[in-house]
């Protein structure tokens, strides 16, 4: 298990949209270094053949008739909204951004 | 009328369907206790006195036209703020939904309202249901009514606090390593996760989605199976959610379907001994012992799988919260910061998330991302899943043998406030016996069994196959009706009232 680097970290944080100073991601670092020592245990287990299990009860093919059913007003939901304009939500500019 | 906050609910139900008392009175005093103790265990992030009395005059109303009540009308409940419900906000423990009103109600709370069960309110929780303890709320700790220096459980800490404290005789919680059975354990009521998919999921603010199951606490296991049977069946809106029939938990409490008698019970091998406090095996040997004494036959079963239990589950659960907590960009609801026209979509996000969430649900998105990741899925993700296979396999094999199993519920007795907050390995190990039939998916218990150290109390588990939740209420019930006759009255008759500030 390779321990995680500033770098390493600063690449999780990224992809998790989490903006982590620099002593945030030593802080992390070094528990998530502890945490994934402990959990990298699952290796131990032979397992090879072994199918994953993905839920715990499985169910398969839920359907349902395709039917319209009443959806939420978009009252309700906008004014859940931390900025509304025009009947939409508002969002910040999605273009013209530097890449991270 | 002596203290309405003494009775239990199936006994407040029948006063109040005979109109000995109103709802209306029951709802009032229970407001009246969470005035009075409120402050000092912070059981509750949000109480509206108006609406749980306009919801308690409704049954006196429907009560008053003849109508049939349900068998936990005017009944008052606690409900963890994971759940939706319109006229309430719900802030999962977490500042990223601060103020969020949903416009929508949980299947749990539609069902509730059906029955005429009156919410008193929202309790506290670790933020997102990711915690042992209940620290990790945005909103202060929640205090153990049986020491207000140690915690509740968690993460569903407000709600058992709330039920051990008589702010509520029931209330709602999660589990998803345990988050109902540990809080129940540690503050000496009874807390059921039932089988994965008994109870719908629509409307509970999703952590880890193969995992997460709500269900009930309560005083007595009678009360736990009342409820457990109101909020559970199929749910169309829920696609995990099981079509096929309740288990009867309540004819199965009542002891309608049998004693213990020639019951085969398991004690799992791994989940006692070395790591489990003096106290806590003390109480749950003599647990055992009562059962055999009451005509059970035990015996030791091995599940060499559930020693993995931790590591899978602390890999699966992160995945899955890392993959359910990117719906919190700041977009549609909930905090947004930064968005000053200067930041553009993607740092808003990273501004807000990194401002909403607090330090345990950081953590865990950046394990699960971690292990989702590309050339770790395998080693990670991966594995874990089919450590979760050999688990399932270990209950599927004991199930063939015994007809449930028996266990200490956590390793210790309540921890205090602050000993294990910044240590993630001390705290996820509060979870180890409860994790494996998470995993797997059964039925799971939590039943007071004594006090242990430091004079708190123990709390023993029961696990059954799946959809066979009637088997922990059968065992359960008796369990509980030999150990109040040794005892003497309830465990939590012992309680000591002082700790909440010398309210009688």
């Amino acid at each position: 298990m390779p321990a995680l680097d500033r770098d390493d970290v600063a690449h999780l944080a990224r992809l998790s949209r989490l903006q982590l100073t620099d002593s945030e991601l030593d802080h992390y670092g070094e528990q998530l270094d502890v945490i994934l020592g402990a959990v990298a245990r699952v290796a131990e287990v032979a397992a090879e053949n072994v199918p994953p299990t993905t839920h715990a009860v499985p169910v398969v093919n839920v359907v349902r008739p395709d039917v319209i059913v009443p959806c939420l007003s978009r009252e309700d939901v906008l004014a859940a909204a931390p900025a509304a304009e025009d009947d939409r939500f508002r969002v910040p500019r999605i273009l013209d951004e530097e890449e991270q | 009328m002596s203290d309405l906050t003494l009775l239990g609910a199936a006994e407040t139900a029948a006063l109040v369907a005979r109109g000995d008392v109103s709802a209306h009175e029951v709802t009032a005093r229970h407001l009246d206790r969470i005035e009075q103790t409120d402050e000092a265990i912070h059981a509750f992030l949000h109480v509206d006195r108006g609406l749980a009395l306009a919801q308690a005059d409704e049954v006196d109303r429907a009560r008053a036209e003849g109508a049939v009540l349900g068998p936990l009308a005017g009944v008052p409940l606690a409900l963890k703020d994971v759940f939706t419900m319109q006229g309430a906000p719900t802030t999962c423990g977490s500042k990223i939904l601060e103020g969020w009103h949903p416009p929508y109600d949980a299947t749990v709370v539609e069902r509730l309202k059906a029955g005429g069960v009156v919410v008193l309110g929202k309790t506290n929780m670790d933020e997102f249901a990711m915690g042992s303890s209940t620290e990790n709320s945005a909103y202060g700790v929640t205090r153990n009514p049986w020491n207000l220096n140690r915690i509740p459980g968690g993460s569903s800490g407000g709600s058992s606090a709330a039920v051990a404290a008589r702010q509520a005789p029931l209330a709602i919680g999660t589990d998803t390593g345990g988050s109902i059975r540990q809080p129940a354990a540690v503050t000496g009521i009874v807390g059921v996760k039932p089988t994965y998919g008994g109870v719908s999921r629509y409307g509970l603010v999703a952590f880890s989605s193969s995992l997460d199951q709500g269900g009930p606490f309560a005083r007595s296991v009678l009360d736990a199976a009342l409820l457990h049977e109101v909020i559970a069946g199929h749910d169309r809106r829920d696609a995990t959610s099981i079509e096929a029939p309740v288990p009867r938990v309540v004819a199965a409490a009542r002891g309608e379907l049998g004693g213990v008698s020639g019951m085969k019970v398991g004690v799992v091998s791994q989940l006692q001994g070395e790591g489990y406090q003096s106290g806590v095996q003390a109480r749950f040997d003599e647990t055992v012992e009562l059962l055999t004494g009451l005509g059970a036959e035990v015996i030791e079963v091995s599940c060499p799988s559930f020693e993995y239990a931790l590591p899978a589950y602390y890999l699966i659960a992160p995945s899955e919260c890392s993959s359910n907590l990117a719906r919190f960009d700041g977009m549609r609801y909930g905090l947004r910061a930064g968005d000053d026209g200067e930041h553009g979509v993607e740092q808003v996000m990273s501004m807000t998330r990194a401002q909403g969430f607090g330090p345990e649900v950081k953590r865990r998105i950046m394990l699960g991302t971690y292990a989702l990741s590309a050339g770790y899925y395998d080693a990670y993700y991966g594995q874990a899943q089919k450590v979760r296979t050999l688990i399932r396999r270990d209950f599927d094999a004991a199930y063939k043998k015994v007809d449930v199993l028996i266990s200490p519920t956590t390793p210790t007795v309540a921890f205090l406030i602050g000993e294990r907050a910044d240590d993630p390995i001390a705290m996820y190990k509060a979870d180890l016996a409860t994790l494996p039939s998470s995993l797997y998916g059964g039925p799971a218990m939590s039943l007071p069994a004594g006090l242990g150290d430091d004079d708190l109390p123990v709390g023993v588990q029961l696990m059954a196959a799946v959809q066979r939740d009637e088997q922990v209420y059968r065992v359960g019930a008796v369990l509980e009706a030999a150990l109040q006759e040794r005892w003497g009255g309830a465990l939590l008759d012992r309680i000591p009232e002082l700790a909440m500030g010398g309210v009688a």
